[in-house]
């Protein structure tokens, strides 16, 4: 990636994230993040000229992206505002079939001519692909969906917001952190907001407008008598919703192990500021873990990245045939073991479903991005492997007939291809909290919230920290340990599911700049549960003198 | 200018590139200004500034690729970009704005929208008033050769992966990316950089088609005419062939020899936590008991040196930074002594010492030993080739865990016993470079410069099944 691409944040409060963050398109002007865009007759009218021009030319299917990407960043630490931008990028991509072969070329140039010429431009190049290909391209069918449009259900538009609020609002947070006990603070604000409009020779023109926040918090506690430091990031999740997600809402809030607030769809940032200080205090002191077998109780924002590499990249139908085997690799979960209809990827406790529909989640839309209207679909059902993630032109290597509407684009300048949709764990049946669960642990510990992730490029063996790490001794927490990361391996793990808490603490997790592709794109994606057990699990302990 | 960009993750091939070359060739020749090109741009723009301060960064390239999996072509692209980014401010309040059109209105309307950003931002207190002239030293990034890769190229270097790896019942997936382009940036108070540069970045990964054996090459040049696809694809296709049907071993303390696609990942995130600034504040593994940082410490075996230099005729690299500063020779470790941290201008006024800016090449010296005689002089241990995966642990330590990827041996008694399992690794770099037994040749790895090493005492904490 060049350095142009990337804005760079050097220390600043991205949480987990790498320092650098993808800058898509123009910064503009705050108030320019308010202008409508285009009218949706006129890129209906816009969108024709690209389906008449495939036709005319003789593709047998085409489909027009246009595309209105909205961004906006507000970066903080302590009492200072590190960087605040916005930006815009406006484009046209065109997808087409021509001589059963992809043809795809996108221009920003949004005029009839430009819209011709990109057009023509992907017509060309399936023509010339067309010479050498073996295999036509097979798209399962689609039913036509007329003009309909979808909107995220927001109640408060974050880019109508002004910036002076959001800075006072991460600011308040900050000084909510300092004084409690932090040395250093980080947060930030990522809002997105997708203008997509889909055009397909099926018969659908499709008007969304996609909208996503995430707020961040990195603090850092410190003990200079001893030298060290300790890291506490913000128990929020990335979210699909509008500004309201930080608006505090009591009766979102649940409560942990340990007293711990956890949040469900509204997040209250500056107390969770404050709590995280005085947790991050608290680990200076606390104990190293012993290593060992352990019950682990795991709080949704910690497994759904579980979830997230051990489930939704290896059911991934393009990383099992191999087309990503030189960059994330394969999948351990192939299709003859998928074949036999009893592969086990965990015991009868384990329901995993692939979702693009649900509320206030990342993957939530109305339509793909190849006008494929979304759902929910069984990926484990009572433990045993069901299906993949797949799209039009895959669905048919698995003997299917119906797209699994996850295709998605991070641009208009960008091909769409198969991405993961949410993942989920299904809640447990029975009702049951983690007051209960902890109750029922002999010997474990508590991660709640997202820490170091590593897993192997088949996704057999993965090794996770958490944000927070408590003791479980006879039924009862004990407090903070230090050092605690656990290590398993994908199908051992979920066949050690123990139990599953109720509905009433199901919460999602979500992955803002999930990376996938050569080169490279990124989508987002949540992964719902509720705080799960797994018995005997080893955690080793990662503490070293250097 | 129209900005054009094709890719599929299926069903591509390379005619389509050639056809988008031909369509797009004035757009490609657009991309890449020369330094007067650059500078007329950059001065046009300065003129209509009406701000205390206005720093201008323009950029363009044309980057080209192909993709190869399941032994066909999966994807073939060009990209052709530019762009000018304009920052403006007002005393600390400052604004940045983008454009990709510079006809004189459009230049004209991008200083603008950066003012009145600038106007609107509140004040970035570590804002730094922007250098004045400087001198930098003449990049030798650029390759003609690289420039004037074609669709042809890329082609014949995907079939040089497919067609021998077809021979050995090994399936190749692959990808070659290579880029043209320029920087250059220029500011009010009289500063003026400008460079040209090229890369090429290739891996293959090659997997044996019964599913038990894989291998993995990578190789990056900025000039093409050091690059042989057909050797790189061969040690990876040895690699698929050389580490099937792998025994487990137990998880635990063993002397390993990382070959460099394996030892990058840990040498390259310690070089990139060398900074004053978290080191000063406490919680870096550079913060010093009792305060501040470690510069002047041995922290790792003395016969560690690393080290920067942007005119290294094997990996050069820039030679003047984001914010405008000369990139020279910087030594980072000398004999185990940590010699340098990169200080912001911010943080080094702040503490009353030059401004360090990090460097795009990390040079690590190397030994004379070849991998060949690292392994015959190794009693028992394991060859390491490649490490994945690789996240922080405790950056209080900085730990790190990955895994072994892509064939991973036994050696016994001087010599390659048999393949092994794959491992998860916990491990330090500042720990691994304690026990350093032998440091061989050197190889350049995406930019950098590492040495073979021979390294006691590796951690492994467990097994894994991928293959």
């Amino acid at each position: 990636m060049k350095r142009r691409d990337f804005m760079h944040l050097a220390g600043a409060g991205a949480g987990m994230m790498a320092t650098s963050i993808p800058i898509l398109g123009n910064t503009i002007c705050e108030q320019q993040l308010l202008n409508p865009g285009m009218d949706v007759a006129a890129k209906k009218v816009l969108a024709d000229v690209a389906l008449n021009t495939a036709k005319s030319l003789g593709a047998t299917y085409a489909d027009a992206r246009i595309g209105r990407y909205l961004n906006q960043y507000v970066f903080t630490r302590e009492e200072k505002v590190q960087n605040t931008v916005s930006t815009e990028s406006f484009g046209v991509g065109i997808r087409v079939i021509s001589k059963g072969t992809w043809g795809f070329a996108s221009t920003h140039d949004v005029t009839p001519d430009g819209i011709k010429k990109a057009t023509e431009l992907a017509i060309a190049v399936a023509n010339a692909s067309a010479k050498i290909q073996t295999e036509e391209v097979i798209l399962s069918p689609v039913k036509g969906h007329g003009e309909v449009s979808w909107k995220t259900p927001i109640i408060k538009n974050a880019l109508e917001v002004p910036v002076s609020e959001k800075v006072d609002l991460l600011l308040s947070a900050n000084a909510g952190a300092m004084e409690n006990g932090a040395s250093y603070v980080s947060s930030a604000l990522f809002m997105v907001n997708e203008q997509k409009y889909f055009a397909s020779t099926e018969g659908s023109y499709i008007d969304q407008d996609i909208h996503r926040i995430w707020p961040t918090l990195r603090i850092t506690a410190i003990d200079k008598s001893t030298n060290t430091f300790k890291n506490r990031q913000g128990l929020g999740a990335p979210v699909g919703m509008g500004y309201e997600y930080v608006i505090p809402d009591k009766s979102e809030e649940i409560k942990g192990g340990a007293d711990v607030v956890l949040y469900r769809n509204r997040y209250n940032m500056i107390e969770d500021a404050i709590a995280g200080a005085k947790q991050a205090k608290e680990m200076l002191t606390a104990p190293s873990i012993e290593a060992g077998k352990y019950d682990l109780v795991l709080e949704p924002n910690h497994l759904g990245l579980t979830i997230h590499e051990s489930v939704g990249h290896p059911l991934e139908l393009d990383r099992v045939l191999g087309y990503e085997a030189n960059y994330a690799g394969t999948s351990f979960a192939t299709l003859d073991k998928w074949k036999t209809g009893n592969f086990n990827y965990g015991n009868e406790l384990v329901n995993l479903v692939a979702d693009k529909t649900q509320k206030h989640t990342l993957g939530a839309v109305g339509y793909d991005d190849e006008g494929v209207k979304c759902k929910q679909w069984d990926l484990v059902r009572n433990g045993v492997l069901v299906n993949y993630q797949a799209i039009r032109d895959q669905v048919h290597m698995i003997d299917q007939t119906e797209s699994h509407g996850c295709c998605y684009s991070q641009s208009w300048n960008d091909v769409q291809f198969q991405r993961m949709p949410n993942v989920s764990l299904e809640p447990g049946s029975d009702p049951y909290s983690i007051d209960e669960m902890i109750k029922d642990v002999e010997k474990g510990v508590y991660f709640v919230g997202r820490g170091s992730y590593s897993i192997d490029q088949q996704r057999y063996n993965f090794q996770f920290g958490g944000t927070l790490a408590y003791e479980i001794k006879n039924g009862k927490i004990t407090g903070l340990i230090n050092d605690a990361a656990y290590q398993s391996n994908t199908q051992e793990f979920w066949n050690s599911c123990a139990k599953i808490c109720d509905v009433n603490d199901y919460r999602t997790f979500g992955s803002f700049f999930d990376g996938k592709g050569q080169p490279s794109q990124v989508s987002a994606v949540s992964h719902g549960c509720s705080t799960t057990r797994f018995n005997g699990v080893n955690v080793i302990n990662t503490g070293r003198n250097i | 200018m129209v900005v054009l960009r094709h890719g599929l993750m299926e069903s591509m091939s390379l005619i389509q590139e050639e056809i988008f070359n031909q369509s797009n060739q004035k757009e490609n020749i657009m991309s890449i200004y020369t330094k007067e090109e650059a500078k007329a741009i950059l001065e046009k723009a300065l003129s209509y500034s009406k701000a205390d301060g206005c720093e201008l960064n323009i950029s363009g390239d044309i980057i080209g690729n192909i993709r190869y999996a399941r032994n066909t072509v999966s994807t073939a692209g060009i990209n052709s970009n530019i762009q000018l980014a304009v920052q403006s401010n007002f005393g600390k309040k400052v604004g940045t704005a983008t454009i990709n059109e510079f006809d004189d209105a459009s230049l004209a309307k991008v200083v603008a929208r950066s003012e009145e950003l600038a106007k609107l931002s509140p004040e970035s207190p570590e804002f730094m008033v922007p250098l004045g002239p400087q001198e930098y030293d003449a990049s030798k990034m650029y390759s003609e050769a690289t420039a004037k890769i074609t669709p042809e190229f890329r082609a014949a270097v995907a079939a040089s992966s497919i067609e021998p790896a077809k021979a050995k019942q090994v399936t190749a997936a692959g990808y070659l990316e290579d880029s043209a382009g320029f920087e250059a940036m220029a500011n009010k108070r009289g500063l003026f950089a400008y460079e040209k540069s090229t890369s090429l970045d290739f891996t293959v990964t090659m997997r044996s088609d019964d599913g038990l054996g894989s291998g993995w090459v990578t190789r990056d040049f900025n000039d093409v005419r050091k690059f042989n696809p057909e050797e790189a694809s061969n040690i990876a296709i040895d690699k698929a062939v050389s580490s099937r049907e792998a025994k487990a071993i137990e998880p635990g303390k063993y002397t390993v020899i990382l070959e460099p696609a394996a030892s990058i990942g840990l040498i390259r995130n310690m070089t990139r936590s060398f900074n004053a600034r978290s080191a000063d504040e406490g919680r870096s593994f550079m913060s010093k008991d009792g305060g501040g940082n470690k510069l002047g410490e041995k922290i790792v075996d003395e016969r560690v040196n690393i080290y920067s230099d942007p005119l290294n005729d094997e990996v050069p690299a820039s030679t003047w930074s984001g914010s405008g500063l000369p990139l020279k020779r910087t030594q980072w470790m000398e004999n185990g002594v940590v010699k340098n941290l990169t200080y912001s201008r911010f943080w080094a006024e702040k503490n009353g010492v030059a401004p360090v800016p990090f460097a795009g090449n990390i040079i690590m010296e190397g030994g004379s030993e070849s991998r060949e005689n690292l392994i015959r002089s190794t009693k028992r241990g394991i060859l390491v080739t490649r490490m994945w995966y690789i996240r922080n642990v405790d950056p209080q330590t900085l730990l790190y865990t990955g895994l072994t990827r892509d064939g991973t041996y036994y050696i016994e008694d001087g010599k390659i016993k048999h393949p092994i399992k794959n491992f998860r690794f916990n491990e330090s770099p500042i720990i691994m470079l304690n026990n350093l037994e032998t440091l061989g040749e050197q190889t350049r790895i995406n930019g950098n410069l590492i040495p073979y090493m021979k390294i006691r005492d590796f951690t492994f904490s467990s097994l894994s099944d991928a293959i």
